[in-house]
């Protein structure tokens, strides 16, 4: 079978984020970069559903030359070929980046679609939740958001979401679209080999041309935080009385 | 925070290894009052302590650093926060396997056990290196894994017990201050710290923030020269065969020397660490905050491009790396310095304000205990450290410029094969004699001493090679940096007469009223002598071991000219600065910038010297250790009579501006009597072995005093002076060890091959192959090596026991792990014993 996997290069957690001076960019100096924990899982997910059934796995991205670091990464964890949609920045709004993709993804079908395209949820960092709907819509195939769970039917492709209480399950005709939740699977580390052998893959390159579409970004802004002080009371058997202190101050004792 | 402390006698910045064991040191040595801050949270306030991969190979060629490491890793060891795990160093090359001949014979040097393995003997311990891509190994069993953290803890548990120390995390520092009071010795003093607490009077302030530390230093207008440089590093697992030891080290760690990369086990997985990538240096300003890192700090994003050959040739060296999973790899930050050696001391610039930086966790607790000793004793106590001394950094090398040129250069030479002699490629001719065009036009093959530029022979005296016979050294190491033209201009010297280039001597004078009373107080010679007269003498620390070997000149009745080694400039200066009086009774100037300095040496170099100048030159009108203001060609010159190679002669001392004249004519008078200009091997090394004189950093350390060297004179001057009263009771006690020459009495290595012993450091043994080390653990080795023209021998010196510092007692040398057998000379010269041709 043959799958797609849409990715984004965002900054990678767990480090404060700065916002530039003129508020248009984040401030990248002293950040990594990576692709969304919702991508991560659609990737390994896209992989294990190779690895039972065969096929191949094509990962794209629109973004500028900085992002072959996302796709050289999913080819170190077991996707098949890379896609760099060249973009000049990696900041273009939702209508133009789906447009964008929508025309490469049919030129790379031609009269053979995907099977399946897979996206994250929504992007780690602008979390507009857009591209993958509108591209399903562009392509007119069906897709589901949130999925937990993929399988291969006869001819479908059977979706799980959670909801409280349980899952939905959803089968769809082939060709589909899917928008991958974290949880999906724990995701592999590359193998040293596998992030040598992703160096050697030659990546296809195809330019992006899509008009602006409506959605403008003003600003952005860095919310204050606030910083709640922590107080070590104590080590060990010594800090019960502490403790106890504490406790009795909230008046739950 | 109500109770933070508004003052402090010691604040220690940074709680890494070093400021956690510092203030524990500190607190061992009686000290109170003592306040520790770092910026990030503890235990693990982000430095580069954090992310270390926390072993120590405990062979190393440079003393201080095997020293110190070992005094480390027996810290380690100590509070049981220390593992032997074994550690072998792989040669996949010939000249790797040459290279561990020679650290076999450091480890022998050190008494640290060591092994040399065939490929299949590495197999053994290691079983899944591959043995086909190595050509053998150095096993040192010794090798161990320390808990860096867990110990900084400890050590600053130990200084809030018995010091009763003050710790405060998330804590940052914004300035130091400094009493800004103008003073004659040109230094301020640290008086605080400002932090976003609150400020802090201090006595004392230590910096001991690794890669931060320069940025500290820039607040107090001082410079600590380091970079932060990054180190990469990749976790990969799980590997089986490791998760099965059920051991956080269960394996040797393997040090891949020529990749410079090293696999050392972490628990289930294996840490592939490399200082094989491109030199990746940061400013301390791009370092993130606590907040603002994905990690730590000093843990910053992993640039995988940079490490994908290390990846390669670690699966090549063991394949079940290939499909371990890379689950956590960082750029990792440690601090470089200009040099590759640590800044630890009191800042010149500044009293008080001490570093302890560019330490890693492998030598963190010796060094600390350095630091801890100087600020207690005026010097540190278990060993000589004047190699990691911060006041050894001449202006030219506190330059971001330099430091990041001189730490991109040195980096990947990290597991490199460093001769004793390399040079550094860049930030060359930052200061030159004022004959360089002259040196240049004669071929000059420059050597660097710290920043300035020395000829150490000349390609224009090539024809010497031929008329003395000369051949090139049959081994390459052994003629690496070096050139047959050096023993020629030897000869040449003891045949007719040479001319050398003394300008990077390093020239200060004292002067005002109280200039030789203070200039006796640094010497343990007298040097109130009659003017013209001038008095080579050893400064001695606190404790009467050598802090310099010296000659001073008495100019005028109020002013004492001192002259020392390029390589003790730094250090001296700042010796003067720091015991000066500060009443205005003396000033210090600096004048080595003003005067130019020629030797012109040999049985031919008074007739040379002649024809220059009316003055009497016999032994009557320049006697022996006379400094007389003379003029020569026409420059007033001082003529100074001594001679470091052996046959008379002179230092020309010159204004810096007629240096050319001066040196244009004595070589033009020397035409018809055999001069030749003469490069620097002559002067310090072939010149000065054959006749044994002494030499800063190499015979004389601080671990060493004046009668052991064969230095004190019969009696003792009445001035008090720096180290008098333990120099009276060294004397008392007298001399366990003696320096002395020794002659190597057979040359040819195993493979038939004539050696010529260089470096340094190389153990003397007995003809048991015993190491031989005295009742204060000093160990008997090679402090110079040189070949001897005159005598056509390998002369080694060294300090042996009384008992085998006998006349023609027979003893072995090690070098490159062959023993060569060899004879005492004794303390005095191997050439020219009676001193006939100083006489001449």
């Amino acid at each position: 079978m043959k799958i797609l996997c849409c990715v984004k290069r965002v900054p990678a957690p767990g480090a404060k984020i700065n916002v530039t001076a003129d508020g248009q960019d984040v401030d990248a100096a002293h950040l990594g970069f990576t692709m969304s924990p919702h991508e991560e899982c659609a990737v390994e997910g896209a992989v294990q559903l190779i690895e039972e059934h065969g096929g191949e796995v094509t990962v794209l991205t629109l973004g500028t030359g900085d992002a072959e670091e996302q796709l050289r990464y999913a080819v170190s964890v077991g996707a098949t070929h890379g896609v760099l949609v060249e973009a000049d920045t990696i900041q273009w709004d939702p209508q133009r980046t789906a447009q964008a993709i929508t025309a490469a993804v049919q030129e790379l079908e031609g009269d053979e679609p995907f099977d399946l395209i897979m996206f994250g949820n929504e992007s780690a960092d602008a979390g507009g939740f857009q591209v993958g709907i509108r591209i399903a819509m562009a392509l007119g195939r069906p897709i589901v958001q949130g999925i937990k769970g993929v399988e291969i039917g006869d001819d479908t492709i059977i979706a799980r979401r959670e909801i409280d209480g349980g899952f939905e399950v959803y089968e769809l005709p082939s060709p589909a679209v899917l928008g991958i939740k974290e949880g999906l699977n724990l995701p592999r580390y590359p193998t040293m080999k596998g992030r040598l052998a992703s160096k050697k893959v030659e990546l296809n390159s195809i330019t992006a041309s899509a008009a602006e579409g409506g959605q403008v970004r003003v600003k952005l802004h860095r919310p204050e935080e606030t910083v709640s002080e922590t107080v070590i009371l104590g080590m060990g058997a010594e800090a019960a009385a502490a403790v106890v202190d504490v406790l009795d101050e909230l008046g739950v004792l | 925070m109500s109770d933070f402390p508004t003052s402090a006698k010691v604040v220690v910045i940074g709680a890494g290894i070093v400021g956690n064991c510092l203030v524990g040191h500190l607190a061992r040595l009686g000290w109170t009052d003592l306040v520790l801050l770092d910026k990030g949270p503890l235990p693990n306030p982000g430095g580069s302590t954090g992310h270390a991969s926390n072993f120590i190979f405990p062979v190393d060629h440079n003393k201080e650093m095997a020293l110190l490491g070992e005094q480390s890793a027996n810290q380690y060891r100590d509070m049981d926060l220390s593992v032997d795990s074994g550690g072998i160093e792989v040669a996949r090359t010939q000249e790797r396997m040459d290279e561990l001949q020679r650290r076999m014979t450091s480890a022998k040097a050190w008494g640290i056990e060591a092994h040399l393995l065939d490929p299949a003997q590495v197999k053994e311990l290691v079983p899944f290196v591959n043995d086909d891509v190595i050509l053998g190994g150095f096993y040192c069993p010794t090798v161990s894994v320390v808990d860096s953290l867990e110990t900084g803890t400890v050590m600053r548990k130990e200084a809030i017990e018995k010091a009763g120390c003050q710790v405060f995390a998330n804590t940052e520092v914004l300035d130091i201050l400094t009493d800004d009071t103008p003073r004659p010795n040109g230094r301020r003093k640290v008086t605080g710290v400002v932090t976003d607490k609150g400020t802090i009077d201090a006595e004392h302030v230590v910096v001991a923030c690794g890669v931060w530390s320069n940025q500290i230093a820039y607040m107090a207008d001082t410079y600590i020269p380091l970079v932060p440089a990054v180190h990469q590093m990749a976790d990969v697992g799980p590997l089986d065969v490791l998760a099965e030891t059920n051991n956080e080290i269960g394996y040797p760690i393997v040090r891949d020397m020529d990749t410079f990369c090293y696999e050392r086990q972490s628990a289930g997985s294996m840490e592939v660490g490399s200082y094989a990538h491109r030199p990746i240096l940061h400013h301390p300003d791009e370092i993130p905050s606590n907040e603002e890192a994905a990690l730590s700090p000093t843990e910053m994003p992993f640039t995988a491009d940079d490490f994908d050959q290390q990846m390669e040739e670690a699966i090549e060296l063991m394949d079940m790396l290939g499909d371990a999973e890379i689950k956590y790899a960082i750029n990792g930050l440690l601090s470089l310095t200009p040099d590759a050696m640590p800044c630890l001391g009191e800042l010149p610039d500044v009293e008080n304000f001490w570093a302890a930086s560019a330490v890693w966790v492998k030598e963190g607790p010796g060094m600390a205990q350095v630091v801890a000793e100087w600020m207690t004793h005026g010097y540190p106590r278990v060993i000589d450290s004047h190699g990691a001394d911060v006041a050894r950094f001449y202006d030219e090398e506190k330059s971001d410029e330099h430091i990041w040129a001189r730490a991109s250069e040195h980096f990947n030479k990290t597991y490199g094969i460093v001769h004793p002699a390399e040079q550094w490629d860049s930030r060359r001719h930052l200061v030159e004699a004022p004959f360089k065009s002259r040196q240049e036009a004669l071929g000059a093959e420059f050597f660097q001493a710290r920043v300035w530029e020395r000829p150490q022979w000349y390609t224009s005296n090539a024809d010497l090679v031929e008329r003395y016979g000369l051949e090139e050294r049959p081994v390459e190491w052994d003629n690496r940096w070096w050139n047959p033209i050096t023993v020629g201009e030897h000869l040449n010297l003891r045949e007719n007469c040479g001319l050398i280039d003394l300008s990077a001597f390093q020239i200060f004078e004292l002067e005002g009223p109280g200039a030789v009373e203070f200039a006796d107080y640094l010497a343990v010679n007298k040097i109130d002598v009659p003017v013209f007269r001038s008095v080579y003498t050893p400064w001695l620390n606190q404790d009467g071991g050598f802090h310099s070997d010296l000659t001073m000149m008495r100019m005028a009745e109020d002013r004492v000219r001192i002259v020392t080694g390029v390589f003790d400039g730094g250090r001296d200066e700042f010796w003067v600065r720091k015991h000066m009086p500060n009443d205005g009774s003396v000033t210090f100037t600096n004048l080595t910038k003003q005067i130019s300095t020629l030797g012109l040496w040999g049985p031919n170099a008074p007739s040379v010297l002649g024809q220059l100048t009316d003055h009497d030159l016999s032994h009557e009108g320049s006697p022996y250790g006379s400094y007389l203001p003379v003029t020569i060609a026409g420059v007033e010159c001082h003529l100074f009579r001594i001679s470091y190679v052996g046959d008379t002669g002179w230092e020309i001392y010159m204004p810096w501006d007629e240096a050319g004249t001066v040196f244009d004519a004595i070589m033009e008078a020397g035409e018809d009597h055999g001069l030749r200009i003469t490069g620097g091997g002559v002067y310090s090394l072939s010149g000065r072995i054959e006749k044994g004189y002494r030499l800063m950093g190499a015979e004389l350390e601080s671990e060493y005093n004046p009668i052991e060297a064969g230095l004190a004179r019969p009696k003792v001057k009445a001035a008090d002076f720096i180290g008098k009263e333990a120099y009276l009771a060294a004397r008392e006690a007298g001399a366990e060890v003696q320096c002395v020459t020794l002659i190597v009495d057979d040359n040819v290595d195993s493979n038939g091959n004539e050696r010529f012993m260089q470096g340094g450091n190389e153990p003397i043994l007995t003809l048991d192959g015993e190491r031989i080390v005295d009742s204060h653990g000093r160990v008997s080795r090679v402090t110079t090596a040189g070949y001897s023209p005159s005598l056509g021998k390998n002369l080694l010196m060294g300090y042996l026991p009384n008992e085998l510092a006998v006349p023609g007692t027979k003893l072995q040398s090690m070098y490159m792990n062959g023993l060569y057998s060899c004879t005492v000379v004794g303390s005095g010269s191997a050439f020219d014993p009676e001193d006939t041709r100083l006489k001449g």
